[in-house]
């Protein structure tokens, strides 16, 4: 009998053409997206003479500097530069593009689940450390720099060595106002930021099955926070409802055909990982993070760490610092100065109805931003009408892009404003310079807009309907 | 790129934990062109904090080093400010393949290692790329590194020139893959 194997070895090699004598592997890739930042890895191709190896599995999508208003008059020259060159880019070059006035667009790790272009058994990659978003499907999907983009781009493969197993089992059942969000910054509190260096996460057991795929992106868009090269989630029949009709998933027999492969790519019973973590979801409560790294993540109902003297401390103290918090005191009633719904992590339907069913009927105390992850979000959420819950609560309902995940499209936060916010990052100065921000769910975001201040968002939820 | 061997060079510790990407070049200078030198955005938001690193080719850095974004703008920023290796006891994984490709070490210590030599510091430091040796005076340390980054950055390879010479075997893969694998060629797009 053959060796049990994991999804992770399944997929992987099914991708490999070759092994190199010093066991690095040559990979082919099946999907390629690009964005505004491939503008260096472009310019490498170019600079060689070289064209795009196979233009038809490579998509373009304008994100990171897209604006979430005014988009027919952009007065920034950068950002009207940035988009105008991966335009120019993919037009050269042949390749689909969803620009900035396609129906389709929005953020990458948004558009490509939602056209059916992510699909189980696939290798993706992408200029983009959330690239693990896509491994929410069955799929093998990580970040890459701009040198091994051009490289893509140019042979349609890519290096790597084969990064070791891990497998995350979440055991038992969520309780209402806890979702994909905890499950992530708990686990990444616990291990640490560092904590899946070198591994590719299998999540698995009864709380995952039971995640919509809206939740079990979520979870593997934050894989990379714990220094994971990848996160992944095998293919059930929720995978396949999401899928079936995408505009470019397969279609009739085609469709009848993958999906019994992608059922097969499960890991095998005995499969062995190298690493095996397992999490009992009725001990995850909403957390917040009240650091600068999404390592610093604590329950609502807990404190701001109290640092010693010890010069081990010194990371602790700077970031409490860096916060404006006080050691030792409750992190519940923090008082916030505004707040974010977006990003590549939570800005889904689901994660908009979250927020909604928290603020149908009430008010933010704080001004916010909620940017759709992507125009047919948008669309769907109007349709729902969650766009006048938002409106009506005092929050600006703008278009889709990064948007005040990054900053680069100019919706940033001031220099020592407090954010509340549903992004994957609350790294120094990562909302613009000197911001404070704090990550959480999408709930939990709409938990502080109600009470200005962070805020268990349980009590908010009683006699409504929790997704 | 060039490969090289043995480095000589002015190092300087900076032993801070999870120093991400975006503290290594923060998004707004991401538009800049290559050509504009990237040195002069490195940490800037943090400069008035660290010591001063005028004249430093060497890092020597607390955990997880280049955590977070892939930006290779980060590696460019170092590079371009002179920076020819960093030491630290771990990396983020898409970082420390970024700095490869550009001809800069991580290189992989013990906490402990780092601790000693940051006593050190700013000093002068030998590093022998072959040995996977560092060296302070009459003492010297070993550090970690992938076999295969280790031979990239010596000989100074180049991934594309590399992977031009397997052509005949990625066309053949490609060509039965998507006979064997149909469905993974994206369907004609459908409008909703």
């Amino acid at each position: 009998m053959n060796r049990p194997l994991t999804l992770f070895d399944k997929v992987w090699n099914r991708h490999e053409i070759l092994q190199g004598a010093d066991g690095a592997s040559l990979l082919w890739v099946d999907r390629h997206l690009v964005h505004e930042g491939s503008h260096h890895a472009f310019r490498k191709l170019d600079e060689r003479g070289l064209t795009v190896a196979e233009p038809s599995l490579t998509f373009g999508v304008v994100d990171h500097y897209a604006p979430t208003r005014s988009r027919d008059r952009i007065t920034d020259p950068d950002i009207r530069r940035m988009i105008s060159t991966l335009t120019d880019n993919t037009q050269r070059h042949g390749i689909r593009c969803f620009g900035l006035n396609d129906p389709a667009q929005g953020i990458v790790h948004v558009v490509g689940p939602e056209q059916g272009l992510t699909l189980p058994g696939l290798l993706i990659n992408c200029g983009d450390s959330h690239t693990s978003t896509h491994g929410a499907f069955g799929a093998i999907a990580f970040g890459i720099g701009a040198t091994e983009v051009a490289h893509v781009l140019a042979t349609q493969t890519v290096w790597q060595t084969r990064p070791k197993g891990m497998r995350i089992r979440i055991e038992g059942a969520l309780g209402p106002g806890v979702g994909a969000k905890d499950i992530a910054l708990g686990w990444i509190a616990d291990l640490g930021s560092d904590g899946a260096r070198g591994h590719a996460i299998e999540y698995a057991g009864p709380v995952v099955e039971a995640l919509s795929m809206e939740g079990r992106m979520t979870l593997c868009n934050l894989s990379i926070e714990g220094g994971a090269r990848c996160g992944m989630i095998a293919a059930d029949a929720v995978t396949l409802n999401y899928l079936k009709g995408r505009p470019f998933a397969p279609r009739d027999a085609g469709w009848d055909e993958a999906a019994e492969t992608w059922l097969d790519l499960a890991s095998d019973k005995d499969a062995k990982f190298d690493r095996e973590v397992v999490l009992d979801a009725a001990a995850i409560a909403p957390v917040v993070t009240w650091g600068t790294s999404p390592e610093d993540a604590v329950p609502i109902t807990g404190r701001v760490p109290t640092p010693g003297n010890e010069s081990e401390n010194a990371g602790i103290r700077d970031a409490i610092d860096y916060m404006g918090l006080t050691p030792g005191r409750p992190l519940a009633g923090t008082p916030v100065d505004q707040v974010f719904i977006g990003s590549c992590t939570n800005a889904r339907i689901e994660d908009l109805r979250a927020a909604a069913a928290v603020l149908s009927g009430r008010h933010a105390k704080v001004p916010g931003i909620v940017s759709p992850g992507s125009a047919l979000v948008k669309a769907q959420a109007e349709q729902e009408g969650l766009d006048r819950i938002f409106i009506e609560a005092g929050l600006d309902w703008v278009a889709s892009g990064c948007s005040m995940c990054v900053g680069m499209n100019g919706d940033t936060v001031a220099p020592g404003k407090r954010c509340a916010s549903t992004t994957n990052r609350n790294f120094k100065g990562r909302q613009g310079k000197g911001a404070r921000t704090h990550l959480m769910s999408p709930a939990m975001v709409a938990a502080a807009a109600v009470h200005g201040a962070l805020a268990d968002v349980r009590p908010l939820l009683e006699g409504r309907d929790w997704a | 790129m060039s490969g090289w061997s043995t480095h000589k060079g002015r190092a300087v510790a900076l032993p801070i934990d999870n120093i991400d990407t975006d503290q290594l070049i923060p998004a707004r200078f991401m538009s800049a062109p290559r050509s504009d030198g990237y040195g002069q955005y490195l940490l800037h938001d943090l400069r008035d904090t660290l010591p001063d690193m005028s004249g430093a080719s060497i890092l020597i850095a607390g955990r997880n080093f280049g955590c977070g974004s892939s930006r290779e703008a980060a590696i460019y920023a170092l590079v371009d400010f002179g920076i020819r290796a960093v030491l630290a006891p771990g990396f983020g994984d898409i970082f420390a393949a970024n700095a490869v490709n550009n001809g800069l070490l991580p290189a992989r210590c013990s906490p402990d290692a780092l601790r000693r030599l940051a006593g050190h510091m700013p000093g002068n430091l030998a590093i022998d790329l072959k040995g996977r040796k560092i060296e302070l005076g009459e003492t010297s340390l070993s550090f970690d590194l992938d076999p295969v980054w280790q031979q990239k950055l010596i000989e100074g390879w180049d991934d594309i020139d590399l992977t031009g010479q397997h052509s005949r075997s990625i066309d053949a893969f490609g060509e039965a893959y998507m006979r064997k694998t149909p469905w993974a060629i994206p369907a004609p797009e459908a409008h909703q």
